[in-house]
Protein backbone atom coordinates (compact mmCIF):
# COMPACT_ATOMS: atom_id res chain seq x y z
CA UNK A 1 0.00 0.00 0.00
CA UNK A 2 1.52 2.96 -1.34
CA UNK A 3 2.12 6.00 1.61
CA UNK A 4 2.65 9.93 1.12
CA UNK A 5 5.25 9.93 2.77
CA UNK A 6 7.22 7.06 0.93
CA UNK A 7 9.89 7.48 -1.90
CA UNK A 8 8.76 6.22 -4.88
CA UNK A 9 10.45 5.75 -8.44
CA UNK A 10 10.47 3.00 -11.57
CA UNK A 11 12.30 2.51 -14.77
CA UNK A 12 10.54 1.80 -18.04
CA UNK A 13 11.79 1.35 -21.19
CA UNK A 14 11.70 -1.43 -24.33
CA UNK A 15 14.12 -4.03 -24.11
CA UNK A 16 14.68 -7.26 -26.32
CA UNK A 17 14.05 -10.55 -24.66
CA UNK A 18 15.82 -14.01 -26.27
CA UNK A 19 11.89 -15.68 -26.76
CA UNK A 20 11.45 -19.08 -28.48
CA UNK A 21 13.25 -20.58 -30.59
CA UNK A 22 16.25 -18.14 -29.50
CA UNK A 23 14.62 -15.65 -31.47
CA UNK A 24 15.08 -11.92 -30.33
CA UNK A 25 11.40 -10.24 -29.41
CA UNK A 26 10.79 -6.87 -28.06
CA UNK A 27 9.19 -6.28 -24.29
CA UNK A 28 8.31 -3.42 -22.33
CA UNK A 29 9.69 -4.15 -19.19
CA UNK A 30 9.07 -1.38 -15.91
CA UNK A 31 10.64 -2.30 -11.97
CA UNK A 32 10.36 -0.03 -9.08
CA UNK A 33 13.88 1.93 -8.48
CA UNK A 34 15.14 0.67 -5.12
CA UNK A 35 16.82 -2.88 -3.73
CA UNK A 36 13.68 -5.12 -3.73
CA UNK A 37 13.19 -7.66 -3.25
CA UNK A 38 10.45 -7.16 -5.88
CA UNK A 39 8.16 -10.08 -7.03
CA UNK A 40 7.66 -10.31 -10.72
CA UNK A 41 4.50 -10.28 -13.30
CA UNK A 42 4.53 -11.34 -17.20
CA UNK A 43 2.14 -9.39 -18.71
CA UNK A 44 0.06 -11.25 -22.00
CA UNK A 45 -1.17 -8.39 -24.13
CA UNK A 46 -4.16 -8.99 -25.85
CA UNK A 47 -5.33 -9.86 -29.84
CA UNK A 48 -5.79 -6.36 -30.53
CA UNK A 49 -2.19 -6.08 -29.91
CA UNK A 50 1.26 -4.90 -27.82
CA UNK A 51 -0.71 -1.67 -27.59
CA UNK A 52 -0.83 1.52 -24.93
CA UNK A 53 -2.99 -0.25 -23.03
CA UNK A 54 -0.10 -3.11 -22.05
CA UNK A 55 2.38 -0.44 -21.66
CA UNK A 56 0.25 1.29 -18.96
CA UNK A 57 -0.88 -1.49 -17.23
CA UNK A 58 2.76 -3.04 -16.83
CA UNK A 59 3.66 0.26 -15.78
CA UNK A 60 1.15 0.07 -13.31
CA UNK A 61 2.32 -3.06 -12.08
CA UNK A 62 5.59 -1.68 -11.51
CA UNK A 63 4.22 1.55 -9.32
CA UNK A 64 2.64 -1.15 -7.26
CA UNK A 65 5.91 -3.00 -6.34
CA UNK A 66 6.07 -5.36 -8.92
CA UNK A 67 9.12 -6.13 -11.76
CA UNK A 68 6.65 -6.37 -14.84
CA UNK A 69 7.18 -7.48 -18.18
CA UNK A 70 4.95 -7.46 -21.22
CA UNK A 71 6.77 -9.46 -24.48
CA UNK A 72 5.17 -8.20 -28.07
CA UNK A 73 4.14 -11.78 -29.14
CA UNK A 74 3.68 -10.43 -32.98
CA UNK A 75 7.42 -9.41 -33.02
CA UNK A 76 7.94 -11.87 -35.77
CA UNK A 77 5.39 -10.27 -37.45
CA UNK A 78 6.83 -6.70 -38.63
CA UNK A 79 6.61 -3.75 -37.37
CA UNK A 80 4.20 -0.69 -37.60
CA UNK A 81 1.52 1.23 -35.40
CA UNK A 82 -0.07 -2.27 -33.02
CA UNK A 83 -3.26 -1.61 -34.77
CA UNK A 84 -2.10 -2.63 -37.97
CA UNK A 85 0.27 -5.21 -36.68
CA UNK A 86 -2.57 -6.68 -35.09
CA UNK A 87 -4.49 -6.58 -38.06
CA UNK A 88 -2.38 -8.59 -39.81
CA UNK A 89 -2.09 -11.16 -36.91
CA UNK A 90 -6.00 -11.28 -36.74
CA UNK A 91 -6.09 -12.09 -40.31
CA UNK A 92 -3.98 -14.88 -40.27
CA UNK A 93 -5.52 -16.70 -37.25
CA UNK A 94 -3.29 -15.53 -34.31
CA UNK A 95 0.08 -16.75 -33.49
CA UNK A 96 1.26 -20.47 -32.36
CA UNK A 97 0.46 -21.49 -28.72
CA UNK A 98 3.64 -23.18 -28.62
CA UNK A 99 5.75 -19.84 -29.24
CA UNK A 100 3.39 -17.94 -26.73
CA UNK A 101 4.66 -20.11 -24.13
CA UNK A 102 8.13 -19.95 -25.16
CA UNK A 103 8.20 -15.72 -25.47
CA UNK A 104 6.26 -15.66 -21.88
CA UNK A 105 8.80 -18.47 -20.11
CA UNK A 106 11.44 -16.74 -21.20
CA UNK A 107 9.74 -13.43 -20.01
CA UNK A 108 9.68 -15.22 -16.75
CA UNK A 109 12.97 -16.08 -16.15
CA UNK A 110 14.29 -12.69 -17.37
CA UNK A 111 12.26 -11.07 -14.13
CA UNK A 112 13.76 -14.15 -11.94
CA UNK A 113 17.23 -13.45 -12.95
CA UNK A 114 16.88 -9.95 -11.73
CA UNK A 115 19.13 -8.89 -8.75
CA UNK A 116 16.30 -7.80 -7.29
CA UNK A 117 13.58 -10.54 -7.44
CA UNK A 118 12.36 -12.73 -4.57
CA UNK A 119 12.16 -15.69 -6.44
CA UNK A 120 8.04 -15.24 -7.21
CA UNK A 121 6.56 -14.93 -10.95
CA UNK A 122 3.03 -14.67 -11.79
CA UNK A 123 1.18 -13.94 -14.98
CA UNK A 124 -1.53 -12.31 -16.24
CA UNK A 125 -3.71 -11.84 -19.27
CA UNK A 126 -6.40 -10.40 -20.96
CA UNK A 127 -8.81 -11.46 -24.01
CA UNK A 128 -6.43 -13.73 -26.44
CA UNK A 129 -4.06 -13.06 -23.31
CA UNK A 130 -6.36 -14.77 -21.01
CA UNK A 131 -6.40 -17.74 -22.76
CA UNK A 132 -2.90 -17.71 -23.34
CA UNK A 133 -2.29 -17.03 -19.31
CA UNK A 134 -3.90 -21.12 -19.03
CA UNK A 135 -1.99 -22.46 -21.16
CA UNK A 136 1.35 -20.92 -20.16
CA UNK A 137 0.37 -21.66 -16.15
CA UNK A 138 -0.63 -25.51 -17.43
CA UNK A 139 2.57 -26.36 -20.14
CA UNK A 140 5.00 -24.40 -17.95
CA UNK A 141 6.11 -24.46 -13.83
CA UNK A 142 7.57 -21.85 -13.95
CA UNK A 143 4.67 -19.29 -12.34
CA UNK A 144 3.38 -18.97 -8.77
CA UNK A 145 0.40 -17.42 -9.51
CA UNK A 146 -1.68 -16.58 -12.64
CA UNK A 147 -5.01 -14.30 -13.23
CA UNK A 148 -6.89 -14.96 -16.35
CA UNK A 149 -9.49 -11.98 -17.28
CA UNK A 150 -11.94 -12.94 -19.69
CA UNK A 151 -9.68 -15.42 -21.71
CA UNK A 152 -12.56 -16.56 -24.64
CA UNK A 153 -11.18 -20.27 -26.08
CA UNK A 154 -10.20 -21.49 -23.14
CA UNK A 155 -12.99 -24.29 -24.06
CA UNK A 156 -12.80 -24.70 -28.29
CA UNK A 157 -15.03 -27.41 -29.72
CA UNK A 158 -13.12 -29.96 -32.00
CA UNK A 159 -13.41 -27.62 -35.15
CA UNK A 160 -11.73 -24.67 -33.80
CA UNK A 161 -8.69 -26.39 -33.25
CA UNK A 162 -5.56 -25.13 -36.16
CA UNK A 163 -2.63 -25.69 -36.90
CA UNK A 164 -1.48 -22.79 -34.45
CA UNK A 165 -3.53 -23.65 -31.62
CA UNK A 166 -3.86 -27.49 -31.79
CA UNK A 167 -4.91 -28.21 -28.23
CA UNK A 168 -7.91 -26.19 -26.37
CA UNK A 169 -5.99 -24.92 -22.76
CA UNK A 170 -9.04 -26.75 -21.20
CA UNK A 171 -8.07 -29.96 -21.87
CA UNK A 172 -4.35 -28.93 -20.07
CA UNK A 173 -6.03 -28.47 -17.00
CA UNK A 174 -4.36 -31.62 -15.52
CA UNK A 175 -0.94 -29.80 -15.81
CA UNK A 176 -1.91 -26.42 -14.64
CA UNK A 177 1.12 -25.66 -12.06
CA UNK A 178 0.10 -22.38 -10.59
CA UNK A 179 -3.36 -21.25 -8.69
CA UNK A 180 -5.63 -19.28 -10.75
CA UNK A 181 -7.78 -16.26 -10.65
CA UNK A 182 -10.70 -15.81 -13.50
CA UNK A 183 -12.60 -12.54 -14.02
CA UNK A 184 -15.10 -12.82 -16.43
CA UNK A 185 -18.44 -10.91 -17.57
CA UNK A 186 -21.57 -12.85 -17.63
CA UNK A 187 -22.70 -10.94 -20.76
CA UNK A 188 -19.85 -11.94 -22.30
CA UNK A 189 -20.04 -14.15 -25.10
CA UNK A 190 -16.48 -15.50 -25.75
CA UNK A 191 -16.14 -16.90 -23.15
CA UNK A 192 -20.08 -16.94 -22.10
CA UNK A 193 -20.57 -18.34 -18.92
CA UNK A 194 -21.39 -22.00 -19.51
CA UNK A 195 -17.76 -22.03 -21.05
CA UNK A 196 -16.44 -20.37 -17.90
CA UNK A 197 -18.92 -22.97 -15.67
CA UNK A 198 -17.35 -26.10 -17.66
CA UNK A 199 -13.34 -24.75 -17.11
CA UNK A 200 -14.64 -24.18 -13.45
CA UNK A 201 -15.60 -28.15 -13.39
CA UNK A 202 -12.41 -29.27 -14.92
CA UNK A 203 -10.08 -27.13 -12.37
CA UNK A 204 -12.92 -28.63 -9.65
CA UNK A 205 -12.50 -32.30 -10.88
CA UNK A 206 -8.27 -32.00 -10.81
CA UNK A 207 -8.32 -30.43 -7.67
CA UNK A 208 -7.00 -27.41 -8.81
CA UNK A 209 -6.35 -24.06 -6.49
CA UNK A 210 -8.84 -21.54 -8.55
CA UNK A 211 -10.81 -18.30 -7.31
CA UNK A 212 -13.65 -17.32 -10.58
CA UNK A 213 -15.82 -14.55 -9.94
CA UNK A 214 -18.29 -13.76 -12.57
CA UNK A 215 -19.76 -9.77 -12.90
CA UNK A 216 -23.22 -9.16 -13.61
CA UNK A 217 -23.31 -6.12 -15.45
CA UNK A 218 -20.12 -6.89 -17.43
CA UNK A 219 -19.21 -8.37 -20.62
CA UNK A 220 -15.32 -8.74 -22.46
CA UNK A 221 -13.20 -6.63 -22.20
CA UNK A 222 -14.59 -4.61 -18.65
CA UNK A 223 -11.17 -3.01 -17.53
CA UNK A 224 -10.76 -1.74 -20.95
CA UNK A 225 -11.35 2.13 -20.07
CA UNK A 226 -11.05 3.38 -23.51
CA UNK A 227 -14.01 0.93 -24.94
CA UNK A 228 -17.73 1.54 -24.54
CA UNK A 229 -17.14 -2.26 -22.23
CA UNK A 230 -15.55 -0.35 -19.55
CA UNK A 231 -17.35 -0.73 -15.91
CA UNK A 232 -16.35 1.10 -13.34
CA UNK A 233 -17.38 -0.58 -10.44
CA UNK A 234 -16.57 -4.40 -12.15
CA UNK A 235 -13.10 -2.80 -12.89
CA UNK A 236 -12.17 -1.63 -9.72
CA UNK A 237 -13.31 -4.73 -7.80
CA UNK A 238 -11.53 -6.87 -10.22
CA UNK A 239 -8.01 -5.19 -9.91
CA UNK A 240 -8.67 -5.25 -5.77
CA UNK A 241 -8.92 -9.38 -6.39
CA UNK A 242 -5.50 -8.81 -8.44
CA UNK A 243 -3.72 -7.15 -5.80
CA UNK A 244 -4.73 -9.48 -3.46
CA UNK A 245 -4.55 -12.50 -4.84
CA UNK A 246 -0.97 -11.74 -6.20
CA UNK A 247 -0.40 -10.33 -3.12
CA UNK A 248 -1.13 -13.39 -1.27
CA UNK A 249 0.83 -15.72 -3.88
CA UNK A 250 3.94 -13.63 -4.75
CA UNK A 251 5.06 -12.48 -1.69
CA UNK A 252 8.59 -13.38 -0.05
CA UNK B 1 -9.48 -10.75 -30.77
CA UNK B 2 -11.66 -13.82 -29.67
CA UNK B 3 -13.21 -15.42 -32.60
CA UNK B 4 -10.29 -16.00 -35.22
CA UNK B 5 -13.13 -15.81 -37.67
CA UNK B 6 -11.13 -14.78 -40.65
CA UNK B 7 -11.27 -14.89 -44.90
CA UNK B 8 -9.24 -14.40 -47.13
CA UNK B 9 -9.94 -12.63 -50.27
CA UNK B 10 -7.13 -12.75 -53.08
CA UNK B 11 -7.82 -9.36 -54.70
CA UNK B 12 -6.12 -7.10 -57.57
CA UNK B 13 -6.80 -3.44 -56.96
CA UNK B 14 -6.00 -0.18 -55.71
CA UNK B 15 -6.39 1.62 -52.11
CA UNK B 16 -5.61 4.91 -50.68
CA UNK B 17 -4.81 4.83 -47.09
CA UNK B 18 -2.05 6.94 -45.12
CA UNK B 19 0.86 6.45 -47.47
CA UNK B 20 -1.50 7.46 -50.60
CA UNK B 21 -2.32 4.88 -53.23
CA UNK B 22 -0.80 1.44 -53.07
CA UNK B 23 -1.66 -1.83 -54.78
CA UNK B 24 -3.77 -4.09 -53.19
CA UNK B 25 -3.42 -7.70 -52.93
CA UNK B 26 -5.62 -9.13 -50.19
CA UNK B 27 -8.72 -8.09 -48.46
CA UNK B 28 -8.79 -9.42 -45.03
CA UNK B 29 -12.09 -10.11 -43.47
CA UNK B 30 -12.73 -10.95 -40.24
CA UNK B 31 -15.69 -11.15 -38.04
CA UNK B 32 -13.66 -9.70 -34.26
CA UNK B 33 -13.32 -7.36 -32.28
CA UNK B 34 -13.05 -3.90 -34.18
CA UNK B 35 -10.63 -1.68 -32.99
CA UNK B 36 -12.58 1.95 -33.00
CA UNK B 37 -16.05 0.90 -33.80
CA UNK B 38 -17.82 0.86 -30.24
CA UNK B 39 -19.41 -2.92 -30.45
CA UNK B 40 -17.79 -5.57 -29.32
CA UNK B 41 -17.76 -7.72 -32.63
CA UNK B 42 -17.39 -6.08 -35.89
CA UNK B 43 -17.54 -7.29 -39.50
CA UNK B 44 -13.90 -5.94 -40.39
CA UNK B 45 -12.54 -5.63 -44.11
CA UNK B 46 -8.77 -4.63 -44.21
CA UNK B 47 -7.64 -4.51 -48.10
CA UNK B 48 -3.63 -5.01 -47.55
CA UNK B 49 -0.71 -5.26 -49.96
CA UNK B 50 0.70 -8.31 -48.25
CA UNK B 51 4.49 -7.59 -48.82
CA UNK B 52 4.75 -4.08 -47.97
CA UNK B 53 4.31 -4.42 -43.91
CA UNK B 54 1.75 -3.68 -41.34
CA UNK B 55 0.87 -0.01 -42.42
CA UNK B 56 -0.32 -1.18 -45.85
CA UNK B 57 -3.50 -1.12 -44.49
CA UNK B 58 -6.92 0.38 -45.56
CA UNK B 59 -9.15 -0.78 -42.48
CA UNK B 60 -13.11 -0.98 -42.53
CA UNK B 61 -14.72 -1.57 -39.19
CA UNK B 62 -18.56 -2.43 -39.88
CA UNK B 63 -21.81 -3.32 -37.81
CA UNK B 64 -23.07 -6.54 -39.47
CA UNK B 65 -25.70 -5.05 -40.81
CA UNK B 66 -23.83 -2.73 -42.73
CA UNK B 67 -21.57 -5.35 -43.83
CA UNK B 68 -24.75 -7.26 -45.39
CA UNK B 69 -25.62 -3.61 -46.92
CA UNK B 70 -22.52 -3.41 -48.77
CA UNK B 71 -22.25 -6.84 -50.05
CA UNK B 72 -25.57 -6.09 -51.63
CA UNK B 73 -24.53 -2.70 -52.82
CA UNK B 74 -21.76 -4.41 -54.24
CA UNK B 75 -23.80 -7.21 -56.12
CA UNK B 76 -25.99 -4.75 -57.33
CA UNK B 77 -23.38 -2.48 -58.92
CA UNK B 78 -21.68 -5.27 -60.27
CA UNK B 79 -24.80 -7.01 -61.97
CA UNK B 80 -26.06 -3.10 -63.42
CA UNK B 81 -22.03 -2.66 -64.75
CA UNK B 82 -21.50 -6.12 -66.64
CA UNK B 83 -25.42 -5.61 -67.98
CA UNK B 84 -23.98 -2.31 -69.20
CA UNK B 85 -20.55 -2.59 -70.60
CA UNK B 86 -20.58 -6.46 -70.85
CA UNK B 87 -17.40 -7.05 -69.05
CA UNK B 88 -16.91 -9.53 -66.50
Amino acid sequence: MYRTDMYEGMLAETVTVTGHNGDAIGAYFARPLGEGPFPGVVLIHHLPGWDEFYRETTRRFAHHGYAAISPNLYHREGHGTPEDVAAMVRADGGVPDEQVVGDVVASARVLRGLPTSNGKVGLIGTCSGGRHTVLVASRSTEFDAAVDCWGGRVVMPEDELTEKLPVAPIDYTADLAAPLLGLFGADDQSPSPEQVAQHEEALREHGKEYEFHMYEGAGHGFFYWNRPAYRIDQAMDGWDKVWDFFGRHLSS
Amino acid sequence: MCTMIAEIARIEGSGKGARGWIPIDRANVTYDHPFQLAVEHSLNIDFVNAAEGPDSRIAVELHPSSARALVRAIEEALARGVAQTGEV
